[in-house]
């Protein structure tokens, strides 16, 4: 038995610091210092989706129906996981759009429409009733609990009058604090930086408080998991509520309750307003869509355990919804509870003060200002009065909400445990699904679809779950549920057209949506859209459009000094002086246009107070003629996609381009490189040809003219004509040569041979000619080198390399060494010399044309024959043709220059 | 990593956790005779694979 007046001191505690906490938070906000503007606050803030439904309930499904309470967290895990896509086109476009909440924004979404807004509200309204009612019962039953423990609780609510309830005094206490909390401020964009924080906070609290029963239950009332899942396993019942069998409806149960899960998580008020409305950066998603699944499954994770230990351990007499509380009091813990029922208190209040802000700004915004501003009773007589008025009528509806919350409670709150009341208001709030997203995805969606299939799905939901809950209560005759009303048989409410043999819920959701999309999708293929719904469904489906956002659309004349009236009136001077802030303009005084920016801007600070049906309305009160010029959004959204489309394409083509004239670019190189090697290779030759020319000519003519010569001298002049001659011939037979190697002409006739027979023979023809004292020594290694090849060629290509060493070896004592051996399956013949060598650089060049080293003492000085420069491009030309290389490296044996011959080895016969 | 292989890699892990949380993965689950409460540490497995790949893709392009 705990004392009640400590129960109640702990319980305003705590109510006062949250307030504080929220006080703080709007401060900081006003400072400019947000307290929210971090990912981890803005996952915490979500976490608002635990109630006290999860707080009490999960433990109590859990001990009925087993694993199936974790749907309800797997379906927004999966929800989370499309955030990146779903959750961030909803804050994009609710951020364009200033959207207030889930009712504004499918307003919006089908062209502005107050009915739909309408609509939305009102549905919201009666379906999220049971939920606030379901909060209002977990917070009056875990106080009596903890009162009355171990007295069994008797709730007989209807039979005391109202003011003997608690929970109408709960209620009560709530509004007042709801008031006090939500509607301090009336915040042009509807954001409640201050009561995010504290949802925050509460998010905390509530975690704190579970895992504190939790392991307390796990580690204290038994030894640890292994002991307790020992126990679990030795009693047969408990094993049963572990499988798949104890969900209900089995594996289509078990989808059904998934898809709600998920459905909801997106559609219920609450989760709109602290997910898109409180959102104040897109890239806070990113964190959240883990983290807050992680809250999630950290929360959950002794649920099972607790409801275990309940039924284990538990007395007959408890309710497993308060599993969490009786387990610490029968275990005779003094401060534990206390904690319990903080969290239980947070998880409720958090819920509440969330759901009742949404609901009262979805019935100011939606319901109660479009009908004033239509039917003219709201004289605004001083400035900045629609603020006050709004306030007022928030306040109102904070208070009636939570009083419909209370009736539901004492009229139906027996009927059902926590959890099924909370899956009632789930399947009511799933019927927004498909006006909100198939509205952001497909643009033909139009506004008299959506509504028709709200409607469809809202009756069927109504007829389904919300009145078989009246029903059980007592409230009809008891033969609705089991023979139908009037006792039409297909007309039975959790077995619509006979279908027989689904969970409530899953039946439920499957007629309703069936309905809802069946109808939306139809009616949109057969009706029209107006003007404004085209403009609004190609703005909410092209959301993530780059520069979209930015494009004015006012194209009706209004002028300043109406526009600055308007405004005033509505939303004061301060936040009129903002918005023409945005534009300013020295010269124009109030009898001015106004630009089309400024009045999209003047109606984006109206939505942001009113919603943008009744900002939709204002504006046309002050603007004339064409207000949106339809002609041109549309054309922004063809031409822009159009563009972007053309845009891709000509940046391919550019890139086509770019690689074709680069490639042209090389290829024009390449021919003026060929045609300067071209021109060059002619001087070269006209050069080469002319210097033999030259001094067979000058002999040639000192022959003629001078008849006493004396015979040795005229010999000795005819030698040097011969020689000269000779040389001549073998040049141009060179150039010839290359010419056919270049040109492709060059027949050769491979045959197969054997290399090192042919290097002998080319040795000693070397060594006939040999008159200048050269060492030439050969190494042959394989007894036979058999190779293709053409033998008179090679032996050209033998002998000019024979012939190069010679002349670059050393002065001297000049050194030549052939060298063949096998190299895996080639042969390689290297020919080196003890000269200086060829510098690194040099290498490739002697195997251009005419290249001739510069020896700085002057080769021909001695007496050896000038090379044309051409026998190493011959040679390289001719190899390369039999398949083999020819190249230059430092010599090993004789430091020298040494040209390597590589042919590959002729195959096996 | 680019773009749009983060959205390829985002579908394919909604698809992985849709899979992992439906009946056909989930009834093999469950008539696993191994242990009676394999059905729970399986979902609670799972889940903890799903949200750990979700971290990992969101959290490691923060340097981009």
């Amino acid at each position: 038995m705990r004392d009640g007046s400590v129960v109640l001191i702990a319980a305003f505690g705590y109510l006062a610091l949250l307030f504080v906490i929220a006080a703080w938070g709007d401060r900081r906000a006003a400072q400019g210092r947000s307290l929210i503007g971090s990912p981890t606050v803005y996952a915490l803030s979500i976490a608002v989706y635990c109630t006290a439904w999860t707080f009490y309930g999960s433990v109590g499904r859990a001990a009925q129906y087993g694993p199936s309470f974790l749907l309800i967290y797997l379906g927004p895990t999966l929800a989370m996981l499309m955030a990146p896509f779903l959750i961030r086109k909803m804050v994009r476009i609710a951020s364009a759009q200033r959207i207030t909440s889930i009712a504004d924004f499918i307003s919006a979404r089908y062209g502005k429409s107050s009915s739909l807004g309408a609509l939305v509200a009102l549905i919201a309204l009666v379906g999220i009733t049971p939920y606030i009612a379901l909060q209002l019962k977990a917070i009056t039953v875990s106080h009596a609990v903890l009162v009355n423990y171990p007295q069994a609780v008797e709730m007989r609510l209807a039979d005391e009058s109202f003011w003997a309830d608690k929970s109408f005094w709960v209620a009560l206490v709530l509004a007042a604090f709801i008031i006090l909390f939500g509607t301090r401020h009336l915040d042009a964009s509807e954001r409640h930086e201050g009561m995010v924080a504290a949802i925050a906070f509460e998010s905390l609290v509530k975690l704190v408080a579970f895992l504190s029963v939790g392991v307390f239950t796990v580690f204290v009332l038994f030894n640890g998991p292994t002991d307790l899942f020992d126990q679990v396993v030795a009693s047969p019942d408990l094993t049963r509520l572990m499988s798949l069998d104890a969900v209900p409806g089995g594996a289509l149960g078990w989808v059904g309750m998934l898809v709600l899960a998920f459905l909801a998580f997106l559609t219920l008020p609450r989760q709109f307003q602290v997910l898109v409305v409180e959102n104040v950066d897109e890239r806070h998603l990113k964190r959240a869509s883990w983290l807050f699944p992680l809250y999630l499954l950290v929360i959950n994770l002794l649920v099972i355990p607790i409801a275990m230990a309940g039924l284990l351990l538990g007395d007959v007499n408890s309710d497993p919804d308060s599993f969490v509380l009786t387990l610490p009091l029968q275990a005779g813990q003094a401060g534990l509870p206390l904690l319990v029922f903080i969290g239980g208190l947070s998880a409720a209040t958090g819920m509440m003060i969330v759901e009742t802000i949404a609901l009262s700004t979805m019935v100011s915004n939606q319901l109660v200002m479009p009908l004033l501003l239509r039917s003219g009773h709201l004289h605004l007589s001083t400035r900045g009065q629609l603020a006050s008025w709004l306030l007022r009528i928030r306040r109102v509806a904070i208070l009636l909400i939570l009083m419909l919350g209370y009736l539901y409670h004492a009229l139906v709150g027996d009927a059902y445990s926590l959890v099924t009341i909370g899956l009632v208001s789930f399947a009511a709030a799933c019927q927004f699904a498909p006006a909100l997203l198939i509205g952001m995805y497909w643009r033909g969606a139009n506004r008299l679809g959506a509504g028709v299939g709200m409607s469809a799905g809202f009756l069927i939901w109504a007829w389904t779950l919300l009145i078989p809950g009246f029903a059980q209560s007592g409230w009809m005759e008891a033969g609705f549920l089991d023979q139908g009303p009037w006792g039409i048989a297909w007309l039975r409410p959790y077995a619509l057209f006979g279908l027989e043999g689904w969970d409530i819920y899953t039946h439920s959701l499957m007629w309703s949506l069936l309905a809802n999309v069946g109808l939306l999708v139809g009616f949109s293929l057969f009706t029209r859209q107006s003007t404004l719904e085209q403009t609004q469904a190609a703005l909410f489906t092209e959301a993530m459009h780059p520069d979209l956002m930015q494009t004015s659309l006012w194209q009706g004349q209004t002028t300043r000094g109406e526009l600055r009236a308007l405004l005033d009136r509505y939303l004061g001077s301060s936040a009129t002086a903002r918005v023409f802030a945005t534009h300013p303009d020295e010269a124009a005084d109030d009898s001015q246009p106004a630009p089309p920016g400024l009045t999209a801007r003047a109606e984006q600070a109206l939505a942001g107070s009113l919603g943008s049906a009744s900002a939709r309305v204002l504006i046309d009160s002050v603007v004339r003629g064409e207000a949106l010029d339809l002609e041109s959004i549309l054309s922004i959204l063809d031409t822009t996609s159009e563009t972007l489309e053309v845009n891709r394409r000509l940046e391919q083509k550019s890139n086509e381009l770019a690689r074709t004239s680069e490639q042209l670019r090389a290829a024009n190189e390449r021919l003026r490189e060929l045609d300067r090697l071209k021109d060059e290779f002619v001087a070269m030759v006209s050069h080469e040809l002319r210097t033999p020319l030259t001094s067979i000519r000058a002999f040639a003519e000192i022959l003629r003219d001078s008849d006493d010569l004396p015979d040795e001298k005229r010999r000795h002049f005819l030698d040097v004509v011969v020689r000269e001659s000779q040389r001549l011939s073998r040049l141009i037979e060179e150039i010839l040569d290359l010419a056919r190697l270049e040109s492709g002409r060059l027949t050769l006739e491979p045959q197969r041979l054997d290399l090192a027979a042919l290097a002998r023979h080319s040795v000693d023809a070397v060594r006939l000619e040999e008159n200048r004292g050269v060492n030439l020594s050969v190494e042959i290694t394989p007894a036979s080198a058999d190779v293709i090849g053409d033998p008179d060629r090679l032996e050209q290509v033998i002998i000019n390399l024979l012939d190069n060493a010679g002349k670059f070896a050393d002065d001297d004592d000049p050194q030549v060494l052939m060298r063949l051996e096998r190299y895996k399956d080639h042969y390689r013949l290297s020919v080196e010399d003890n000269g200086t060598g060829i510098a690194e650089d040099e290498r490739e060049r002697v195997f251009e044309k005419f290249h001739q080293i510069q020896r700085q003492d002057g080769g021909e000085a001695r007496g050896r024959p000038r090379g044309s420069g051409l026998g190493l491009p011959i040679s390289r030309g001719i190899v390369a043709h039999l398949g083999g290389r020819l190249w230059v490296e430092q010599a090993p044996r004789l430091g020298g220059a040494c040209l390597v011959m590589e042919l590959p080895g002729a195959p096996e016969q | 990593m680019n773009a749009p292989r983060l959205k390829e890699r985002l579908v394919a892990l909604i698809v992985l956790a849709a899979l992992l949380f439906s009946p056909p993965l989930l009834l093999i689950a469950d008539r696993s005779p191994a242990t009676s409460v394999w059905l729970v540490v399986y979902l609670f497995l799972a889940w903890g694979v799903v949200i750990a790949l979700m971290a990992w893709l969101m959290e490691r392009r923060h340097e981009e």
